[in-house]
């Protein structure tokens, strides 16, 4: 990928933050994630909460859902292909989406490799737990890093986790004199050339948003808080009882996620959210986070 | 031209690109705040709706009242940039949608371009801007495909029109915040009756970096 069109595709990003990507899984929800202010769309088969239920291999979607799902919205279109699964992303490349996220939902194709993502024109995101899988991550190309969470539970504590580690060790690189980089760099599979540009920015040098287990307007603005550029909601907007509100609660509460008043005002009478599942009941197996290497 | 106020500048502060266009303000040495609510208009000079997803703009604008109190500025005299998404906003005329601010009188035709595999750079000289050919950022762009009488263009580019201006609003479909030209936020100062700091200062500013505006993420 020419170093132009990575920048393009980083930028792409910039222009999403303050905003909310939706799971969709067909033409209505996709149009109504649209109305209700969602920044783009995640076009899937089956949100993570079904995906989670089913069980089976979960695979990219069916081309034909996204395309269509394409064509009925103005908003950028995402899909998921499978960790280390290039075909399926050269499919999605083929099929001139904006954005493809590289995603432990689904079922890994490959047990140690990633997709070699700067072989890409397209933009990908990828999910991490942690800095230095969030730096390996924009090593290969990735434009835009999310924490993983725990998708399809709605309990946020797993991005709460992620959040939080990728912070503390942001701080620490940040504070460090440089010769203790490579040895940190080293036990947290850090690239180092990038652990010093995380020094001299203080932050992760691209876009990074919030992702699994967002359910509420009020867990889109605690990740805000905890210092996200924006969030995906998965399974917490069509698998609660009034999607319509509940999506368009959720963007406003992500753009003024430091306004407890205006929070208050756009939590209320959302009804039911989705059911959830808490991630500690969740046996080993179970557990989608731990995918990614 | 002088406008009267506090010579300060705002940005849109709903979503999309807002950190950037507060860093490239801060490079030419103009004040500036992000606007979140119809208080933070008071006393701006000039407002930037910057890029994002326009549809999402426009909801968030409506929530609070916030489109009727830039409106209400605007007739008292506020000046208005739009970037990409928010040359939406401001034209008279959407193609196949309902306008949105309705203020300028031009046509715009939303992802003309395609989706992002289409989106790319250019350099292209703007006479009324800079003297030396600049470098132009199209992110899922849209394009003026109409200009009225009372509008000026800035910039033709092929079948479209890239920047354009009338006597109180500027918008160009590309994103000079995205790059290292500090010359269209300068020529918006100017047109504000604000005049920067670093107003003679290179079109370019060799120290920007594509990470310039994390100064202004909210990290912790």
């Amino acid at each position: 990928m020419a170093e132009n069109r990575y920048l393009l595709n980083a930028q792409l990003a910039q222009m999403l933050k303050g905003g909310v990507i939706m799971d969709v899984v067909n033409v209505q929800h996709a149009q109504i994630a649209q109305e209700a202010g969602a920044v783009a769309v995640m076009a899937l088969e089956r949100v993570p909460a079904d995906i989670r239920k089913q069980g089976g291999v979960a695979r990219m979607s069916d081309p034909g859902l996204v395309k269509a799902i394409k064509e009925a919205v103005t908003i950028p279109v995402m899909a998921k292909a499978r960790i280390g699964h290039f075909v399926e992303a050269q499919i999605l490349q083929a099929l001139k989406i904006d954005y493809i996220d590289e995603s432990e939902v689904l079922t890994p194709a490959d047990e140690d490799c990633h997709i070699d993502k700067s072989k890409f024109e397209i933009p990908f995101v990828c999910g991490a737990r942690n800095l230095g899988e969030a730096l390996r991550r924009i090593a290969e190309g990735a434009a835009m890093i999310r924490t993983k969470g725990e998708a399809g539970t709605g309990d946020v504590v797993e991005a709460v986790r992620h959040m939080r580690t990728m912070n503390r060790e942001i701080r620490q690189l940040a504070s460090m004199p440089t010769e203790e980089i490579m040895s940190f760099a080293k036990s947290n599979g850090i690239p180092y050339e990038l652990g010093l540009e995380v020094k001299k920015l203080g932050r992760l040098p691209v876009v990074n948003f919030a992702a699994g287990g967002i359910a509420t307007p009020a867990d889109a603005a605690l990740m805000m808080q905890l210092g996200c550029d924006g969030v995906f909601v998965g399974s917490g907007i069509f698998k609660s009882a009034d999607p319509v509100r509940r999506a368009s609660a959720i963007v406003k509460a992500t753009a003024f996620y430091n306004d407890p008043a205006r929070l208050l005002e756009v939590s209320m009478d959302l009804g039911d959210p989705m059911a959830g599942q808490s991630v500690a009941s969740l046996s080993g197996e179970d557990r989608l986070a731990g995918r990614g290497w | 031209m002088i406008v009267g106020g506090s010579g300060v500048l705002g940005v849109l502060d709903l979503q999309g690109g807002v950190q950037e266009h507060l860093e490239h303000l801060r490079r030419v040495g103009v004040a500036a705040r992000p606007v979140k609510s119809a208080a933070g208009l008071e006393g701006l000079a000039g407002l930037i709706i910057p890029g994002g997803e326009s549809t999402c703009l426009s909801r968030l604008l409506r929530l609070f009242g916030l489109d009727e109190a830039i409106k209400r500025a605007y007739a008292a005299g506020l000046k208005l940039w739009g970037t990409c998404a928010g040359a939406i906003l401001l034209a008279s005329e959407n193609v196949g949608e309902t306008p949105f601010f309705g203020l300028i009188d031009i046509a715009v035709d939303r992802n003309a371009f395609g989706s992002q595999l289409d989106s790319f750079n250019r350099e292209m000289l703007v006479s009324a801007v800079a003297k030396e050919p600049i470098p132009l950022t199209f992110i899922r762009a849209p394009k003026i495909v109409r200009a009225g009488e009372s509008v000026q263009v800035l910039l033709q580019l092929d079948d479209y029109i890239a920047a354009a201006e009338n006597e109180r609003i500027l918008v160009t479909v590309f994103h000079p915040e995205l790059t290292p030209n500090l010359a269209f936020h300068r020529y918006f100062a100017r047109k504000c009756g604000v005049l920067p700091v670093n107003g003679d200062g290179a079109a370019l500013d060799p120290n920007w970096t594509p990470q310039s505006w994390m100064r202004f993420s909210h990290h912790v």
